[in-house]
């Protein structure tokens, strides 16, 4: 049920012209602003730490949008009500959409790294290429179960889009994708310190530059578990609500 | 209530709540279904008939567990639909009308195999449930090409294999024919035909009387959110009993000369349909009543074309049902 759930909307979206454009173009604007931030600020030996970062705002980005969009395109095209329908726990009908948008959030970070290595010539060294590999797909997860959580709002709500506006910027500043969160204020802690991606963004640079992954790793997998728990139990409340609320289509 | 009933509706109601504004908010509340009841036998085939805004997609939505009742309840195979949804969804299938409902950027058979899965159906039965579903809807052939480039009417026979994928005991047609040319429409009737002749319990919802006369064992017919009457077509059709139509092909009927015809000595309803430039008005009136002559001499002046007098139709009867409402 997983796997074909993930394959179908991972082929819905993207056979998506908005959505392929949209890849094509974002990854080399992160690693363009990623490389000139890096260089403004004379570490030019760390431009594969920002590469990394900029490809990681792409899989936010990518689960973000993605949760929040497949849900508001379910809703347009009147697939919501449809998956909801079925004889399902919550969760198996929406944790093939939020993988899928993980999945194809992998491209972005490939894809950022890939523009980095060929217009701006970041050699793609990695102190631990095997851990990297790991830290990636791990951080992948753990965003594709982030956005599970986000989803239940993204079904209650119409206006879902609106949300996901606002979480876009924040979450890439206080996770540390592309600055480290010691240079932000210190209010910004605890948060960070719940947020999946700021275990996930800290693991893959500990990958790229050669610090401790495993850490980072174990805690980014514990908060993704968290994360599937809350997302399952708050799914099936919201499912609820929304057909008390009368959400689930467009009107 | 007993088992003997594949679905039960007891008082169900739906009240829509909304607020419209930030600075000052504005509650606003639409009593959409007011205290509607009714029971399917099972293997009937069971219309619903109403206007738009009626009430019955809410109605149809509380039935298969889509939205919660706001007070009322209702059974679907004996389970609850709303403490035992899961249960109900398992021996429901929903289809309607029109282009929304499937993944468009897919094939029919990756749209097919995904609801499969969705539903529950078997892994080792998926393959031959779908070819026999696309068989039966006719899309074999065409089932590896994507949605998008479908026509209206193979989408809506897309949607009936969806509907039918996991033999639901009970199946809701929401309005399924809308848009739908005629051919593709006679080719759904005899679909919906054959899946009642099968067993399955169907509730359709239709504008279309033809469509409900033709299919229908019972048809409960809903306007303002309240069930006006009940009953086989055949019992429906008494309801004009006692009136006499007059049907009068005109062109650039006034207003004026429409609420003329409603003062007339007799004269029950009125109704006005544009067909082009063609109106085609229809006038009931108390049978024993000739009102002919009357209508000719309010519409002196106006081009006519043919005049017609004749029996009412289930489609009468529903007008009058309706506007008595």
């Amino acid at each position: 049920m997983l796997a074909l759930g993930t394959l179908t909307h991972v082929k819905q979206m993207s056979h998506s012209p908005f959505e392929v454009t949209i890849a094509l173009v974002v990854p080399i604007v992160q690693a363009t602003l990623a490389v000139y931030l890096f260089r403004a600020g004379q570490e030019q030996h760390r431009l594969i730490e920002a590469a990394v970062g900029a490809g990681l705002m792409g899989v936010w980005s990518s689960v973000l949008f993605g949760s929040g969009g497949a849900i508001q395109n379910q809703r347009w095209q009147g697939t919501l009500e449809m998956i909801m329908l079925a004889p399902r726990r919550p969760v198996l009908v929406i944790l093939p959409i939020t993988v899928a948008t993980g999945l194809t959030g992998t491209y972005s970070l490939l894809a950022t790294l890939a523009w980095g290595r060929i217009l701006y010539g970041i050699r793609l060294e990695f102190a631990h290429p095997f851990a990297f590999v790991v830290a990636a797909v791990v951080c992948i997860v753990a965003l594709g179960m982030f956005g599970l959580l986000l989803a239940s709002t993204f079904v209650l709500m119409r206006n879902a889009n609106a949300l996901a506006n606002t979480l876009e910027y924040p979450i890439w500043l206080v996770s540390g994708m592309l600055v480290p969160i010691t240079v932000l204020p210190a209010w910004t802690g605890p948060i960070a310190a719940v947020l999946p991606t700021t275990w996930g963004a800290r693991a893959l640079r500990e990958a790229t530059t050669g610090g401790p992954v495993w850490p980072a790793v174990g805690v980014c997998l514990g908060i993704s578990v968290l994360c599937l728990v809350f997302g399952s139990i708050s799914l099936t409340y919201v499912e609820r609500r929304a057909r008390a609320a009368a959400t689930l289509a467009l009107a | 209530m007993g088992n003997d009933y594949a679905i039960e509706a007891d008082g169900l109601r739906r009240t829509y709540r909304g607020r419209t504004g930030w600075l000052r908010p504005r509650r606003t509340e639409v009593e959409a279904v007011r205290g509607v009841s009714f029971t399917v036998g099972r293997g009937e085939l069971f219309g619903l008939l109403g206007p738009n805004g009626a009430g019955k997609t809410t109605t149809i939505k509380m039935l298969n567990t889509l939205l919660l009742p706001t007070s009322g309840s209702a059974r679907v195979c004996g389970q609850d639909v709303v403490k035992q949804t899961r249960e109900v969804r398992r021996r429901i299938g929903y289809v309607f009308g029109g282009d929304r409902g499937l993944y468009d950027r897919l094939s029919g058979l990756d749209n097919l195999r995904y609801f499969a899965e969705l539903y529950g159906v078997a892994p080792r039965e998926q393959k031959r449930r779908i070819a026999e579903l696309l068989e039966l809807v006719g899309l074999t052939g065409r089932e590896r090409e994507r949605v998008e480039g479908y026509s209206r009417g193979m989408r809506q026979r897309l949607h009936i294999a969806r509907g039918l994928l996991h033999s639901p005991e009970v199946l809701f047609l929401d309005e399924p024919s809308i848009g739908v040319d005629p051919v593709a429409a006679r080719e759904l009737r005899r679909t919906v035909s054959d899946l009642a002749a099968t067993g399955t319990t169907v509730l359709l919802t239709t504008h279309y009387m033809a469509e409900a006369d033709e299919l229908c064992d019972r048809i409960a017919v809903i306007a303002d959110g309240q069930i006006q009457a009940l009953g086989t077509p055949a019992e429906l059709r008494h309801h004009a009993d006692g009136r006499r139509i007059v049907e009068v092909e005109a062109y650039g009927v006034p207003d004026t000369a429409v609420s003329a015809l409603r003062g007339l000595p007799g004269v029950r309803e009125t109704a006005i349909e544009e067909r082009g430039a063609l109106q085609l008005l229809t006038v009931q009136s108390d049978a024993h009543i000739d009102v002919q002559g009357d209508i000719l001499r309010e519409l002196a002046g106006i081009r006519l074309g043919r005049v017609n007098s004749r029996e009412p139709t289930l489609e009468d009867a529903y007008v009058a049902i309706v506007n008595a409402a």
